[in-house]
C-alpha cells in the first residue's frame, strides 16, 4: 500500500541499521510513548535488528491501559441501565473493571455495542431517539478532536439522547511525569499521531529541561530506525532538541482545525493514570456549555471500585521500570485470551506486543 | 486505537469522504481539513480524516534514506 510498502523495504532498513551502529559510540536507552510504536517495533520485529547497546522500552500512550478501573466500573454501571446503549470501541471490551469487564457484562445482556468511529454511535443515538446512548470517548489528542466534532454534531442536531463519557488523556504531562521519575532513558520517539495534531512544540521543553532527545516518528520500520538515527546523532552531538521525522503527516503547527474543535469542547483536568497515578491537567473534560452530552455530569451514579490487581504490574510497565517478562504472570496465568490487567488486553499494549510477537521465547 | 492508516479518497459528499485502504472502502469525516480532494492521501484515525499526507515530504524521506545508504 502506498505510504507503506516503500518504507518497508530491506535495503533502506539495512542501510540504516548499520548507520546506527556505526553512529553510537556508547549505550542509548530510548522509550516509544505511543502504543502504536510499540506494536510496529515487535512486529517488525526492531529490537532483533538493532545493535547490543541500543534498547528500547515501552512508554504509557497505550490509552486502554492506562484508563482507570473505575472508569470501566462506571461505564458497566451504564450498561446495566435497560434504557442505556453503551457504544465502545472493541480495545476496551475486555479490559477488567473491579467486577468483570464490558464483555462479561454484554453476556449478561446489557446492549454494548462495538463502534469504529464515534459517528456510528451519532447513528445508534438518531436511530433510537427513546433510548440514552453513551459513547466512551477514551484516546490522546489523536482521537479527542473527532469526540469534539460528535459533541458538536450532536449540540447541533440537538440529539437529546447521546452522551460522551470522557477519559480522553493528554500525552505531554505523562512524558513529564517519567522524565521527573527518573526513568533511565537517553530520548523519547514521540508518538507520530498525537503530533499531527499537536505539532511538534508541546516537546521542547522536555529536549530542553530534561535534556532528552525528541524525534517525531512514522510507524513503518524505516520511520522507527530513521528516528533512532536522528536521536542518536542529537545525543552524540551533545544536542538534544526536537526533530520530526514523519514530514509526511506532521507539521510542526500540527492540524490547528483539528485543535480548535478540541479546544472549543474540552478543558483539561488533573487526571488518574495506570503507572503514574494523578497527573495534573493531563485528561480533558467536557466543557460546562455541553455538559448536557457530559454523561458524567447529566447521567450521575455512585460507584466503588476495587483497586487490588492481582499481581499485574502493567503498571511498573507503562512507566518504563519493567518489562512485561518481569512479570510473573506473563504468558502463564495472564495471555491475551485470559488477560488479567490492561496492558494484555489491548493490542497496543507491551504485554500483548510481547506475547504475540513471541519476544519471550 | 491510535492507529492511523494512509486512505485514498474516493470521493467527496458534504463533509464525509469514501476512502480507498488496501481495496476496501471506509466513510471518513472530513471536518478537520480544509482543501481535500479525491485523488488525495489522508490519514484515516477512528473514523474522521485526521490529516493530508504530504507526497512531497514523503518522496523527500525515502530520497534522503536512500542518500543515507549510498553515503555508508
Ligand atoms: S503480563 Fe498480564 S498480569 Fe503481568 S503485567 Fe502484563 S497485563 Fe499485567
Amino acid at each position: 500500500m502506498k505510504y507503506m510498502d516503500e518504507y518497508r523495504d530491506r535495503k533502506l532498513i539495512d542501510n540504516l541499521v548499520g548507520q546506527i551502529t556505526k553512529r553510537a559510540s556508547r549505550p542509548y536507552t530510548f522509550m516509544e510513548v505511543c502504543g502504536g510504536h510499540t506494536m510496529a517495533i515487535h512486529k517488525f520485529g526492531i529490537p532483533s535488528l538493532l545493535p547490543g547497546g541500543i534498547r528500547l522500552k515501552s512508554g504509557p500512550g497505550c490509552p486502554v491501559c492506562v484508563t482507570a478501573k473505575t472508569y470501566i466500573d462506571r461505564a458497566i454501571t451504564y450498561a446495566r441501565m435497560p434504557d442505556v446503549i453503551v457504544c465502545t470501541y472493541g480495545d476496551l471490551l475486555r479490559v477488567p473493571g473491579s467486577r468483570g469487564s464490558l464483555y462479561d457484562q454484554r453476556a449478561k445482556g446489557s446492549d454494548i455495542r462495538m463502534v469504529y468511529s464515534l459517528l456510528e454511535a451519532l447513528r445508534v443515538a438518531r436511530e433510537h431517539p427513546n433510548r440514552r446512548v453513551v459513547f466512551l470517548g477514551i484516546g490522546f489528542e489523536t482521537t479527542a478532536p473527532g469526540s469534539a466534532v460528535g459533541i458538536l454534531q450532536a449540540d447541533r442536531e440537538r440529539l437529546s439522547n447521546f452522551f460522551v463519557l470522557s477519559s480522553h488523556k493528554l500525552m505531554p504531562p505523562a512524558m513529564d511525569a517519567i522524565a521527573e521519575d527518573g526513568v533511565a532513558i537517553d530520548g523519547y520517539l514521540c508518538p507520530g499521531h498525537v503530533s499531527t495534531i499537536t505539532g511538534s512544540a508541546m516537546y521542547r521543553h522536555i529536549a530542553e529541561d530534561y535534556g532528552l532527545a525528541c524525534v517525531v516518528s512514522g510507524f513503518e520500520p524505516s520511520d522507527i530506525l530513521q528516528s533512532l538515527l536522528m536521536l542518536i546523532v542529537q545525543l552524540e552531538a551533545q544536542q538534544p532538541k526536537v526533530e520530526i521525522q514523519y514530514k509526511r503527516a506532521v507539521r510542526p503547527e500540527g492540524n490547528i482545525k483539528a485543535r480548535n474543535f478540541m479546544d472549543q469542547v474540552f478543558v483539561p483536568r488533573d487526571d488518574w493514570w495506570r503507572g503514574l497515578g494523578e497527573l495534573k491537567n493531563s485528561g480533558l473534560a467536557i466543557r460546562k456549555e455541553y455538559q448536557h452530552h457530559d454523561a458524567e455530569y447529566a447521567m450521575p451514579v455512585e460507584v466503588t471500585t476495587q483497586e487490588e490487581d492481582h499481581g499485574c504490574i502493567c503498571g511498573e510497565v507503562l512507566k518504563g521500570h519493567s518489562e512485561p517478562t518481569d512479570c510473573p504472570l506473563f504468558a502463564s496465568a495472564c495471555n491475551p485470551v485470559h488477560p488479567i490487567g490492561a496492558c494484555m488486553v489491548s493490542s497496543e499494549g507491551a504485554c500483548q506486543a510481547f506475547y504475540k510477537y513471541k519476544r519471550y521465547e | 486505537m491510535c492507529l492511523s492508516i494512509p486512505a485514498k479518497i474516493i470521493e467527496i459528499k458534504d463533509d464525509t469522504a469514501t476512502v480507498e485502504i488496501g481495496g476496501n472502502h471506509y466513510s471518513a469525516g472530513l471536518q478537520m481539513l480544509d482543501d481535500v480532494n479525491p485523488g488525495d492521501y489522508v490519514l484515516l484515525h477512528a473514523g474522521f480524516a485526521i490529516q493530508k499526507i504530504s507526497d512531497q515530504q514523503a518522496r523527500e524521506t525515502l530520497e534522503l534514506l536512500r542518500e543515507m545508504g549510498d553515503l555508508s
